[in-house]
């Protein structure tokens, strides 16, 4: 019972991560129609930055982590500006291929400061809660709330806001949103700087419990992906429920099936779902 | 002047003068490690005008380039090293593997479109990746395949060594890129073109876009089967890095870098970045500074590469020139024209 509440709580744990990650590369999707493969880079750098101010400035876990995020927000705008807007009118392969120039080079970068070392971020939230012979650790709730929390704040956001309102009606209808004087590029420009938090943020809380180097975006980027295909690309809810199924999917396929096939688990959920619909689980019409 | 010399390069003759180049090249360098060097940027060669047929001409952003890469790579490996077979059969056994592998990842992955296309292959890629490996029992993880079988010579020449070696993976050369001439100025290699320039408008003028995008997936995934196999015999030592995502990328900037959906491109792009990489050596783990902002710049300004950019170039100079000049000028024009839209 116990092994079983634990892969629980790690399915929880995984599906937040993913959830949010993915949550920002379905933003980006919905407005601009990019699949961004540098996501993965700039959860890596949001990592890596966590770690810079934490045992280099010394700062506390949540300073670092908010730090972090600015700078990846930055960072995601700066993306924007210098390369995807020139090249919106451009065919959709030059998008692929320049997100993948920014992936190599940002990541060429880390490994310049940084080298390509295993490193660990220490986080303050290193004891177990004990609930009645249920045992979780402290930063795993913390992942899982923070991702709550998280998602609930974008929600409100993205509802009950005037700002928030334009990114909808940016995803809904182009046209439209321009037809009524929504300035395109604003709206673009925050989208990237929301992916870019939510990835940084998103690195931050699992870096204590996982490691930080130069090419640990490249998997949860590519999981990612199945999981906005799987979600419906540019559907909120669609990311996190992808999140949670593919979280669930690897924990509980870690643990009962192989641990050591656990990374090709939602490669292969992909694979056999694109085989049976092209257009991916939740999402309506052809693409 | 320099159109001069640019009609010069269109010429026939300026093939020719590449080739004798080749061909004299392991003469004219100062020592073995140099035309090994060579030998290696021809088989990358070779790996890159296949994405140029999936990429390039019919306009499919397949990211498993490096995946089918290694399983050219690893079939060739384990057969010679682990089942005993000598060098040839195993790389016929390569070639067919990589295509029927390549038909089967192609009927399932060519239903998906742009986005989605380039994302399942990437995760095929990484799945190909993933089963290298943690599949120990047959492909020994990441320790690697040893003692791999150089091609045998049949008692007339020795592989192992290097400059036989390098003549043979240039033989290899020569016929892609003839065969990718020929394919580029057929039907079908218009057809890719046509399907590349739009989906729905070729459908309409009666083109089978699955068949025709599978038969572009398999000639690609061919094509990157024979460049593995070619690199398994030249190193003779392969592991599971082989099929790292980041050798698809490379690939990816050398076609750019040469003039993507053209025909010189790959060999100008692989041999150019190959040499400037080895002559920078201590860039060799940070080229990525490098090359990441180039891809950035490349399709922002230059979204057809040395090649299309050259081509492009050469059009305008000849539509600039008074009619009625010297018939071979017209003729180059003519072919240019051809070329610049074909790369539109």
């Amino acid at each position: 019972m116990n092994l079983f509440f634990q892969q629980i709580i790690n399915g929880l744990t995984l599906g937040s991560i993913y959830g949010l990650v993915a949550l920002g590369l379905t933003l980006v999707y919905g407005i601009l129609h990019i699949p961004n493969f540098a996501h993965g880079a700039l959860y890596m750098v949001g990592a890596f930055m966590s770690y810079f101010f934490m045992t280099d400035l010394g700062v506390h876990y949540w300073v670092a982590m908010a730090g972090s995020a600015a700078v990846v927000a930055v960072l995601a705008i700066l993306c924007e500006r210098l390369v995807f807007h020139p090249l919106r009118n451009s065919p959709p392969i030059h998008d692929k291929i320049a997100a993948i120039g920014i992936l190599l080079f940002l990541e060429a970068v880390v490994q310049m400061f940084w080298g390509s070392d295993f490193r660990r971020l220490s986080s303050p939230f290193t004891g177990i809660m004990n609930f009645d012979g249920l045992i979780i650790p402290e930063q795993r709730l913390l992942i899982i709330v923070g991702a709550f929390v998280l998602v609930i704040a974008l929600q409100l956001f993205l509802r009950k806001t005037m700002t928030g309102a334009t990114i909808i009606a940016m995803a809904q209808s182009r046209e439209g949103a321009f037809l009524v004087g929504i300035d395109a590029n604003r709206v673009a420009m925050m989208t990237f700087a929301i992916s870019g938090v939510l990835a940084a943020v998103a690195a931050s809380l699992y870096a204590p419990i996982n490691l930080v180097y130069p090419a640990m975006g490249h998997l949860v980027i590519m999981k990612a992906f199945v999981i906005i295909i799987l979600g419906g690309m540019g559907s909120i809810p669609g990311a996190i429920a992808g999140g949670m199924i593919i979280g669930f999917a690897e924990a509980f396929g870690g643990f009962y099936i192989s641990t050591a096939y656990k990374d090709i688990i939602a490669f292969g959920l992909l694979v056999l779902i694109l085989s049976v619909r092209p257009q991916g689980l939740f999402a309506k019409g052809a693409h | 002047m320099l159109f001069k010399l640019g009609s010069l390069l269109m010429k026939p003759g300026a093939k020719m003068a590449l080739l004798a180049f080749a061909i004299v090249f392991p003469f004219l360098a100062d020592n073995e490690y140099q035309v090994y060097v060579m030998a290696s940027a021809f088989v990358w060669a070779i790996a890159v005008y296949g994405l140029n047929i999936i990429t390039g001409y019919c306009g499919q952003l397949n990211l498993a380039h490096g995946g089918f890469f290694a399983i050219g790579a690893y079939t060739l490996g384990l057969l010679t090293a682990d089942a005993g077979w000598s060098f040839w059969p195993a790389f016929v056994a390569a070639l067919v593997m990589t295509a029927v592998l390549g038909f089967f990842v192609g009927i399932v992955s060519l239903r998906l479109k742009e986005h989605y296309f380039a994302i399942f292959t990437l995760c095929v890629g990484f799945i190909i990746y993933l089963l290298i490996d943690k599949w120990e029992e047959l492909t020994h993880g990441p320790i690697g395949v040893r003692d791999i079988a150089a091609p045998s010579g049949f008692g007339l020449v020795d592989f192992t060594e290097t400059t036989p070696f390098y003549y043979l993976v240039l033989a290899f050369l020569v016929f892609s890129i003839w065969f990718m001439g020929r394919l580029s100025r057929s039907l079908l290699g218009r057809t890719f073109i046509a399907i590349r320039n739009g989906d729905e408008l070729a459908q309409s003028l009666g083109i089978n876009l699955m068949r025709n995008k599978v038969l572009a997936f398999v000639l690609s995934t061919t094509y990157a089967g024979l460049a593995g196999a070619l690199y398994a015999g030249m190193v003779r030592f392969i592991g599971p890095e082989e099929a790292n995502i980041n050798h698809t990328f490379d690939m990816i900037t050398y076609l750019l870098v040469g003039g993507i959906g053209t025909l010189t491109g790959p060999l100008l792009g692989t041999v150019g970045i190959v040499w400037i990489t080895q002559s920078l050596q201590f860039l060799e783990e940070y080229r990525m500074i490098i090359f990441g902002p180039l891809l950035v710049i490349l399709v922002i300004f230059f979204p057809r590469g040395i090649t299309g950019q050259f081509l492009t170039w050469m059009h305008h100079k000849a539509q600039s020139l008074a009619p009625g000049k010297k018939r071979r000028e017209s003729k180059v024009q003519t072919a240019s024209a051809r070329e610049a839209e074909n790369n539109a």
